[in-house]
């Protein structure tokens, strides 16, 4: 696994960068103008993505700009594949 | 039909609240090739999870000759989309090889035929081949003009008068509704003027088109006023409808409306008018009958 990254910091947006780890697990740092209210969501949909991936020992950091569930599944998935190199899609 | 690139989930979150009829979220163009992979994670995403209500969803994915045309496609169908525009068609062999991707991938969730194609049409081949891309498959929702591209294939430039266009416009409107489907035309893309695009937008209209892709919500009201049916025609159409509904009763055969004889094309504009003035939400079906 390398390390990679997917999205911006564009409003509605999230920008996460993953990176291989020698602590089992998944690690998350999160910055987030929502973290008090929604951090726990973002970090358990950030989690669930990556458990069905298969992805595990990463550090994750994700630096949020409101972005939705749907935006922060898409890019913790963009960002997983590319650090794996394994697409979810068919050639 | 509003243009919403595929790599910005800030618009794509919001573009249905400007109320367009459908709205096209894009892997093609608007979309760098390192961005590819991650636009169509925000698609897929996307449409599986935002609440669009009636507003149709349609995905441009990339030509199936490129490494992201067949995952395109796999994603979108899994996503649930309703139409796959298909951009820069020019063959029916084309739009086969689409409609077999599609077919793949839906036999795989068991959901066979739910994905409807929209081809564009953006060169002089596929002008030339327009009937036979607008019948090559039952998916076949409609066809659209890419007006960029096709300029650049006829060696010209787009001009306010859209002169370059014409032969294209009434190609692809004849070819639509000759197989009984949707023609939509291209975009306008200088948002500063409002004057020239609403001339276009009449001048499409009057071609005989069935809508007109936009880029910009500030765009749709335009598209709205020049489609909506004016109050007059729907009180004209309204007659003629409840004429032909009386002389049905009655048994009699040719009617007249103020005066004027009304035949079967009278008859199909007025029921086309009261059909728009309903998807425009001017009158209610219920104030219809």
């Amino acid at each position: 696994m390398n390390t990679a990254s997917a999205g911006t910091l564009e409003s509605g947006d999230i920008l996460i960068q993953i990176a291989p780890s020698e602590k089992p697990g998944i690690e998350i740092e999160l910055q987030s103008p929502v973290a008090a209210q929604f951090g726990r969501q973002i970090k358990a949909v950030i989690e669930e993505t990556l458990g069905g991936l298969e992805v595990n020992n990463v550090y994750v950091k994700a630096v949020d700009k409101g972005a939705l569930d749907c935006t922060i599944r898409a890019r913790v998935s963009a960002a997983a594949v590319r650090a794996t190199g394994k697409d979810v899609w068919k050639d | 039909m509003m243009f919403v690139p595929g790599n910005n989930p800030g618009m794509m979150a919001d573009a249905h609240i400007y109320g367009p009829d459908s709205i096209m979220l894009d892997l093609e163009d608007s979309v760098t090739m390192a961005e590819k992979d991650a636009a169509r994670f925000l698609v897929h995403n996307a449409l599986k999870s935002i609440e669009y209500g009636n507003t149709e969803m349609v995905v441009r994915i990339n030509p199936l000759n490129t490494p992201y045309g067949r995952k395109d496609v796999e994603a979108v169908v899994k996503a649930g989309v309703d139409v796959i525009r298909m951009p820069k068609t020019e063959t029916a062999d084309e739009v086969r090889e689409l409609e077999a991707e599609i077919l793949k991938v839906e036999e795989e969730i068991g959901a066979v035929g739910r994905t409807q194609i929209m081809a564009a049409i953006e060169s002089a081949l596929g002008v030339v081949n327009a009937y036979d891309i607008a019948t090559a498959s039952k998916r076949m929702m409609g066809i659209a003009l890419g007006a960029e591209d096709y300029s650049a294939n006829l060696k010209t430039q787009r001009t306010p008068g859209g002169a370059e266009l014409l032969l294209a416009r009434e190609t692809i409107v004849v070819a639509a509704r000759a197989a009984g489907i949707c023609c939509f035309d291209t975009v306008y893309s200088n948002l500063d003027d409002m004057d020239t695009f609403r001339a276009e937008v009449e001048l499409i209209k009057s071609l005989g088109f069935d809508g007109k892709s936009i880029i910009n919500p500030r765009q749709i009201e335009v598209v709205n006023e020049v489609f909506a049916p004016k109050p007059k025609d729907i009180e004209k159409a309204r007659k003629i409808i409840a004429a032909i509904r009386e002389a049905k009763e009655k048994g009699s055969g040719v009617i007249a409306v103020n005066g004027k004889m009304v035949d079967r094309p009278v008859v199909l504009r007025a029921e086309r008018t009261i059909a728009l003035a309903i998807a425009s939400g001017i009158i209610s079906e219920e104030e219809a009958l």
